[in-house]
């Protein structure tokens, strides 16, 4: 009995006390690699404010910030008009680019693929790799006599919008039988969990082939397959070809903007923003500035780690809109003091 | 007569003479009893009614025919047909009971009637070892041992010689319904075999020292005496070690797939009841999926209390006598 | 064929066979206890224990967060499952004859067989969804629910294995019937009692599914029961399904350490049945 209650005691004494200041959040997969590696640092330079930050999917991070969850949530896809009625108050911040690539377990490099071969493997149209569609985009590739494992996800993801908006964009059939979103009604393929389930699958799978944000196919040293962009140029993803994706297409107020199938020569056809989803008034002081502060942080100093882990910046003129929505945000009604914009 | 104070003299006065004794401490006591045995209760309808409330959106919106029998499940037309799940879920289990049955009713014979004796405490502790094991570090295993051997030796050996069969037939990655369905046979043999191993315990010792005086071997006495009387209670354990196979998540959604199709072959990937709900959870959106996320709980419930109900009679039958062959 | 060596030749058969069953269940479990000890030992290390997980794709870093909220989920789960679960039990026991009883007794059996992903959705629904975040409660609490039914009846069944003549003696001495329950009955069946609570709390350590959606995880340490907390589980299932070799290696090591908690536990609650078995002589 007397254990009990020492421990229940415990348990009070440890909510109540004050400590380091514990934000939550939780969401994309696809940004992760930067993500941990910002709020490890952020860590470093201020060890009294932790981000505690979860890669459960854009499909959870929605949810888990319109339930309240979460203090903060992190997508790729932009909300859909449907739940922004239901989180009028979500403010989207985009923070980084990115890039969805194909990659693949088989054994030969370089692999091309144009927008209809893409659609017809996922539509399990194309399922062997020695299928001659494929031979006629690749002359120089000797492929195996293997059938072709399609790998996606199975949680709701960001990732995989951005994916379904490209394919419907460049495939009406795909269009008409799946469509677009976080989560659909896949014809083929093995799910993964997370853009890690994903590229665990492939290196564990030999003929699969499936689609994940860049730095996990670089940190994993898997193959890029090497897309035909709108301008009918065979582009590889990169650094470059995301920003080139992101040049030509005007930024809306909200943010809410698609870069898949971009024009331009170089540009990469399936590139997009990442957004952290923030409430525009935060209730909680501590957590609320924290949060502000970070915004600040990651769009200025935070872009610098974004190179080194395969993620594009932000163009300088997202960086000067995106500091005017930051500093609009409020914490109880009022604004944040922020260092100067640098 | 003497009084009885006399006789407890020195001890103090007779515990038999304090009339007053507060009934208070007993009150206390029992009711304190009774609210904690009652909480059982209470449990069991927070777990219905929050399942039972959080579901009722879902039906009312999909209707339960279509929901239980569809085979679609499009979230983003908030299409959900259970079918996929209900067909992975019974593909998995059925392999894991055809596999794991065999092996654990030879398992109880080799520990109750067979083995040398030497062996049966070493091998008791090695099932016992076996039950202990968490789910996810049998994920853990079958992901990186298992998967890779069945897709390099046993489906193509079984693609060779069963080829002709639509089971065998397809792409061979190791994941899918065999996969789910083999890790699941281990982890129930240990349920089955000790279920198995209780009920053999209670065959009486007559009917199989009877078979044997008539000459039979010791098998022949097994087949004949014991296992009739047996049957139902490993009937029983089968059900239980099936209930266990329904609800098993973590092991099954790391190597079946999580693909919600119907495939013939075992070699497709597949995916479960407990596997989808883990997986989409977390992030469905809409009160709809949340719903049909939560009837999909409530019929796995619903199926695991009929399972383990059932499996109780039949064990309760062979323990108090009631078997067909103890006549 | 009845000839009596054909009939030898099915006993030896079967005998085999049998034996064969026995090696198919063995030669799994060697395999997997095998390669957790072999690839997880080289893993084990000082830092393996004591720091926090290292940004996505870089090496080093350890699980100390995930041991630690292992053991803060499975005090949670006891402070709720023991009262619960140990009273629920005394109840069927002293009272449980009644139709109440029956109907008690009956659900604790329908409890036991619920799924744990079940339980981890009604803990999402009676406390992350009102709390409005994630916490090492709601795991605590999931956890508990698994622990309880298996709790009350194993209670159960070391109260009724006390013998009679102890109470009668006890209550014919005056001593008060809850003093008698609870000092007398309670104590001689403590040993069984005990042995059943290590080994609820060995599966309660070794639960991955209901924790996903209710303490969800945590990068840091934690002690507080309103946070979402890490796990060992649900690290290990993190690390498997990713893509890092570095990661899949700690899995199999966080595997070994996990597999050591829940041995010991069991080997603890075994030698103390032994003890009270001998003991009894």
């Amino acid at each position: 009995m007397k254990k009990f209650a020492l421990s229940a005691l415990l348990l009070v004494a440890g909510t109540a006390s004050a400590g380091p200041i514990l934000v939550t959040g939780a969401g994309a997969t696809f940004p992760f690699p930067l993500y941990s590696k910002w709020f490890a640092e952020y860590n470093k330079a201020f060890p009294d404010i932790r981000f505690n930050y979860q890669s459960i999917g854009s499909g959870g991070g929605i949810q888990q910030f319109t339930n309240g969850t979460v203090d903060f949530g992190a997508t790729d896809a932009p909300m859909n008009p449907d739940e922004m009625a239901k989180a009028a108050d979500a403010v989207h911040v985009p923070t980084v680019l990115g890039a969805v690539v194909v990659t693949y377990n088989a054994p030969f490099a370089g692999l091309k693929l144009t927008p209809d071969l893409l659609a017809a493997i996922y539509l399990g149209k194309v399922s062997k790799w020695s299928d001659p569609a494929l031979a006629k985009v690749n002359p120089g590739i000797k492929f195996p006599d293997m059938p072709i494992t399609v790998v996606r996800r199975s949680d709701g993801s960001g990732t995989t919008y951005v994916f379904t908006d490209y394919l419907a964009k460049v495939s009406s059939e795909w269009k008409e039988k799946v469509g677009t979103g976080k989560s659909v009604s896949w014809p083929a393929g093995l799910g993964g969990k997370g853009n890690e389930g994903v590229t665990g699958l492939i290196k564990q799978t030999p003929g699969s082939i499936g689609y994940v944000e860049l730095a996990y196919a670089n940190q994993n040293k898997l193959p890029l397959t090497t897309l035909q962009n709108r301008d009918g140029n065979f582009v590889a993803p990169s650094l470059e070809s995301t920003s080139a994706a992101a040049a030509g297409v005007q930024m809306p107020a909200d943010y809410r903007v698609s870069l898949t199938n971009a024009a331009g020569a170089t540009a990469y056809p399936i590139a997009s923003f990442t957004y952290l989803l923030i409430h525009k008034d935060m209730a909680d002081q501590a957590k609320g500035e924290a949060i502000v502060k970070f915004l600040w942080w990651a769009i200025h100093d935070g872009q610098k780690l974004a190179a080194p882990l395969d993620y594009a910046p932000l163009p300088k003129s997202v960086v000067s809109m995106v500091e005017k929505t930051v500093q609009g945000l409020q914490v109880q009604g009022k604004p944040v003091t922020l260092a100067a914009a640098q | 007569m003497p009084q009885p104070s006399d006789t407890t003299a020195g001890v103090g006065p007779s515990p038999l003479a304090r009339a007053h004794v507060s009934p208070w401490g007993d009150r206390a006591w029992g009711a304190g009893v009774s609210i904690l045995g009652g909480s059982i209760l209470v449990v069991a309808g927070l777990i219905l009614a929050e399942l039972g409330g959080v579901s009722l959106v879902a039906w009312k919106k999909l209707g339960l025919l279509r929901f239980l029998f569809g085979s679609d499940w499009d979230p983003v037309q908030d299409k959900f047909g259970a079918l996929p799940f209900i067909y992975g879920t019974l593909v998995t289990s059925t392999i894991a009971i055809v596999v794991a049955v065999p092996v654990s009713v030879g398992l109880a014979l080799f520990l109750s009637e067979m083995g040398p004796k030497q062996l049966r405490r070493p091998v008791g502790f090695a099932i016992e070892v076996l039950a202990a094991i968490p789910s996810v570090i049998f994920g853990l295993w079958g992901l990186f041992v298992m998967v890779p051997w069945l897709r390099e030796s046993v489906e193509p050996f079984l693609q060779a010689v069963l080829g002709f069969l639509p089971l065998f037939q397809g792409p061979m990655i190791g994941l899918g319904y065999l996969a789910a369905g083999l890790i699941l046979a281990i982890m129930i043999l240990p349920t089955i075999a000790s279920v198995t191993l209780e009920v053999l315990k209670t065959v009486p010792l007559a009917l199989k020292e009877g078979a044997l005086a008539l000459g039979a071997t010791r098998w022949e006495a097994i087949r004949m005496a014991v296992l009739p009387y047996a049957r139902p209670g490993i009937v029983g354990a089968a059900l239980l070690g099936l209930g266990r196979a329904l609800g098993e998540t973590m092991a099954v959604t790391m190597v079946i797939g999580n693909a919600p199709d119907i495939h013939a072959s075992l070699f497709a990937p597949g995916y479960s009841l407990p596997a989808v709900i883990a997986n989409e959870f977390a992030e469905a959106t809409g009160d709809v999926h949340v719903g049909a996320l939560a009837s999909l709980g409530l019929v796995l419930f619903g199926i695991t209390v009929l399972l383990n109900a059932l499996a109780q009679v039949l064990i309760r039958a062979v323990s108090r006598g009631m078997s067909r062959g103890a006549a | 064929m009845t000839s009596l060596r054909w009939r030898k030749f099915v006993d030896r058969f079967w005998t085999l066979a049998s034996a064969a069953g026995v090696l198919a269940a063995l030669v799994p479990l060697a395999s997997l206890l095998w390669l957790v000890v072999s690839h997880g030992a080289a893993g084990l290390s000082w830092t393996f224990f004591t720091n926090l997980p290292a940004p996505v794709g870089e090496t080093g870093g350890g699980v100390g967060n995930g041991i630690v909220g292992t053991l803060l989920l499975v005090a949670i789960a006891s402070v709720i499952a023991l009262p619960v679960g140990i009273g629920a039990g005394v109840f069927l026991a002293e009272k449980g004859n009644g139709r109440a009883g029956e109907l008690i007794r009956f659900v604790t059996e329908v409890l036991s067989g619920v799924p744990s992903i079940v339980i981890g959705i009604v803990a999402y629904g009676l406390v992350v969804a009102r709390m409005k975040h994630f916490s090492a409660l709601a795991g605590g609490l999931a956890l508990a629910l698994l622990m309880i039914p298996t709790l009350a009846r194993s209670t159960e069944e070391f109260v009724r294995l006390v013998p009679g003549a102890l109470r009668e003696a006890s209550l014919a001495l005056g001593v008060p019937k809850w003093k008698t329950s609870l000092l007398v009955i309670l104590r001689t069946a403590a040993g069984g009692i005990i042995t059943a609570v290590l080994l609820a709390v060995a599966r309660a350590a070794g639960e991955t599914a209901p924790l996903l959606f209710t303490a969800l995880n945590n990068q840091y340490w934690n002690l507080r029961a309103d946070q979402p907390t890490a796990s060992l589980t649900v690290q290990i299932f993190n690390y498997a399904i990713s893509p890092y070799e570095d990661w899949h290696n700690k899995a199999w090591t966080a595997a070994l350490v996990l597999l050591l908690l829940v041995g010991v536990l069991n080997l603890l609650a075994r030698i103390l049945s032994r003890n009270r078995m001998e003991g009894a002589r």
